[in-house]
């Protein structure tokens, strides 16, 4: 854990435009529950496919959770943001409820999408999180058009789109940078980088594996960051997003992560080794910080168990109302389709 | 006392619709290939630049799927963008931002997300430039749930159904028809608005319903006049909206001629007009005192040579020698 410069951290919290000032102890501790929100959500939610409660694709987020979390810290609740299928942590950390999440895996009524998007779309207005794309790379070009909108209509906010190493081979990539750049657009780029395309290495898919360095051909500032350190993913995004949110520019920022888990439940895991998963996982972003705290005296193994309890907690809640929830009738089933009279 | 109307060409229609369109919504702004400068592929957008400005008539670079992206975000940013695409051929790269993100995401967030995006494309074959600028894929746009699809193929659609789309709080495609861009006819100063929710009856007749719709109107209706001549009294219907299919109004024509052909510059196999007919098969059957009939596009890729080209496309003659073979069947 490595941070640079000594911080009385101000953070804008999501979910509202309010500064909460912490201290640098609360904001770890802070920072530790969200990634623990997620690493508890992401066991639970394979438990309960397990028990075939979730069925569908589940793509777990485990070991790459001091990224979502050093992202959402730095945005704001105006801000946009247009993720991937593997968004379960972003949802939670934008401040969708957790039951709704888990309802709307569930493939219940109650969840964030009335049960039709599944984990792969979790969509929130509230949130202004716009999906859960299951495209690879089909997001960018929306995130470009949604910054467009902002800056024709003399909006603040910024755009935050977040895609994989696997996107940034699409041409969409390509495009949307162009387009981005070309036009002087407020999107910031978080590509996660966790070295698989699905079951395929980085190195078997791109030619250049230094992803943050494709930037340049468009004239895009840009930056890695070790994606597994919450507090450098922090302090990093704070940066990309400064710039964005000053310069109006797009910014692209590679944070290097891993997936400790499979692709999805039906990946049986044959392209990569054991001991490099091991490897990886002496770097759990969650563990590592947790030791970090400790060691710093940020925390006492009372903070911890406080934090996890309250996250057992919510999880706990989160189940039992998606088990309570209901489902959407079928004679709803052509609702949606089209938007009711009167909408505009 | 309807105005008189003024000549004017298809293209100044839809010109016409989209100054209108910016002048009513600031809201509405217009992006695409050679949009501005170059004044629009088919000369659709010519001054529109100098009028509005480059912040609202945006030229695009080539990256259809990430221009119409763009057009999604936009739209669910608030904005009301109307997105031109050169040609159909051109959208099948933005097939993915149309299918998967603009049909998807009302349903897929649960009401929560509606994008009133519009697109606007050139579509249809008989001007010789072969098989990746000529074919007629609206019926293959029809196939999909939560867009809209609209073949403006009169001057009063071209200059109607563009604010009727923008209005609607979904994804509304309108294919513009490449060889009517030039033609020329009379509309009213006062057009405007049009539905885009209903199929019309053009022409009155009580022998046959010919179903057409884009391009094939014009056909039908020179077929009509010329079998007037011989005593046939053709009922013409523009099909206007393939999606979503204004039944009623076919099946009821339909089940006042007793006969029915469809003229479609689609292919046939999975085509608009394979729908329309199995509609009518299922819901008017026993109104038929003769199998629906078909005129297609041949099944190939459209060649460049013109006899061969005009080979491939539905004629006048063809829908001739149809009719008068349909209607003397059961005489």
């Amino acid at each position: 854990m490595n941070r640079k410069t000594k911080r009385t951290s101000g953070s804008k919290k999501t979910g509202n435009n309010k500064m909460t000032v912490r201290s640098e102890r609360e904001h770890d501790l802070h920072l530790f529950k969200q990634m623990w929100r997620i690493r508890q959500f992401e066991e639970k939610a394979a438990e309960l496919y397990g028990k075939m409660k979730i069925r569908g694709f589940l793509h777990l987020y485990i070991g790459e959770e001091a990224v979502a979390t050093g992202v959402t810290e730095v945005l704001t609740g105006d801000d946009n943001m247009v993720a991937t299928y593997r968004e379960h942590g972003y949802a939670l950390l934008r401040g969708i409820p957790s039951g709704s999440v888990m309802a709307e895996m569930y493939g219940k009524k109650e969840g964030c999408c009335l049960g039709r998007g599944g984990s792969m779309h979790l969509f929130d207005v509230n949130a202004r999180l716009f999906g859960g794309n299951a495209i690879v790379g089909g997001g960018l070009p929306v995130a470009v058009g949604l910054a467009l909108a902002d800056k024709m209509q003399g909006n603040d906010r910024i755009t935050c789109c977040i895609f994989g190493d696997g996107a940034v081979a699409e041409g969409e990539f390509h495009e949307s940078m162009n387009l981005a750049s070309l036009w002087e657009l407020p999107v910031l780029f978080i590509c996660e980088n966790n070295l698989y395309a699905m079951g395929t290495a980085i190195r078997f898919t791109h030619a250049v594996t230094d992803l943050a360095s494709r930037a340049v051909a468009y004239n895009v500032q840009s930056s890695f960051v070790d994606g597994m350190d919450v507090i450098a993913v922090e302090e990093a995004v704070r940066k990309a997003a400064g710039v964005v949110r000053k310069e109006r520019v797009p910014y692209f920022l590679e944070c290097r992560t891993y997936r400790f888990r499979a692709h999805s439940m039906f990946d049986s895991d044959r392209y990569r080794s054991k001991d490099e998963i091991e490897e990886w996982k002496k770097r759990d972003p969650v563990e590592t910080f947790r030791e970090f705290l400790l060691k710093n005296k940020h925390a006492d193994k009372k903070d911890i168990n406080k934090i996890e309890k309250e996250v057992s907690g919510e999880i706990e809640e989160a189940v039992s109302f998606a088990e309570s929830g209901t489902w959407e009738p079928i004679e709803d089933l052509t609702k949606y389709v089209y938007s009711e009279k009167g909408v505009k | 006392m309807k105005e008189r109307g003024k000549k004017i060409q298809y293209r100044e229609a839809v010109r016409q619709a989209i100054i209108e369109a910016m002048e009513k919504d600031e809201r509405v702004f217009l992006m695409g290939e050679d949009v501005g400068r170059y004044g629009g592929a088919y000369a659709v957008s010519l001054g529109l630049l100098e009028q509005f400005g480059q912040e609202r008539i945006i030229d695009t670079p080539l990256c259809e799927s990430s221009f119409v992206g763009a057009g999604i975000g936009a739209a669910l940013g608030g904005m009301r963008p109307i997105v031109e695409v050169m040609t159909v051929n051109f959208s099948l790269l933005a097939l993915d931002q149309i299918m998967n993100n603009a049909a998807t995401y009302l349903h897929m967030s649960g009401g929560q997300y509606n994008v009133p995006l519009v697109i606007r494309m050139a579509t249809g074959g008989g001007r010789q430039i072969a098989a990746q600028h000529s074919h007629s894929l609206e019926g293959m746009y029809a196939h999909i749930p939560g867009i809209k699809v609209v073949t403006p193929a009169t001057l009063q659609d071209a200059r109607g159904m563009l604010w009727t789309a923008l209005e609607d709080p979904d994804p509304v495609l309108i294919f513009e028809y490449a060889g009517l861009y030039n033609t020329e006819g009379e509309l009213s100063e006062d057009a405007g608005a049009v539905d885009i929710d209903k199929c019309k009856v053009m022409r009155s007749g009580k022998d046959i319903t010919i179903i057409a719709y884009g391009g094939t109107l014009s056909k039908a209706f020179e077929a009509a006049d010329l079998l007037s001549r011989d005593g046939i009294d053709c009922e013409v219907i523009d099909l206007r909206v393939l999606r979503p299919l204004d039944e009623d109004t076919f099946l009821s024509s339909v089940s006042k001629t007793h006969r029915a052909l469809i003229v479609d510059e689609g292919w046939r196999s999975g085509s608009i007009s394979a729908e329309i007919s199995a509609r009518i098969i299922e819901k008017a059957f026993y109104e038929l005192d003769v199998p629906v009939e078909r005129i297609c596009s041949a099944e190939v890729p459209m060649p460049y040579s013109k006899h061969m080209e005009q080979a491939a496309l539905p004629q006048v003659d063809d829908i001739v020698k149809s009719v008068r073979r349909i209607v003397n069947k059961d005489e």
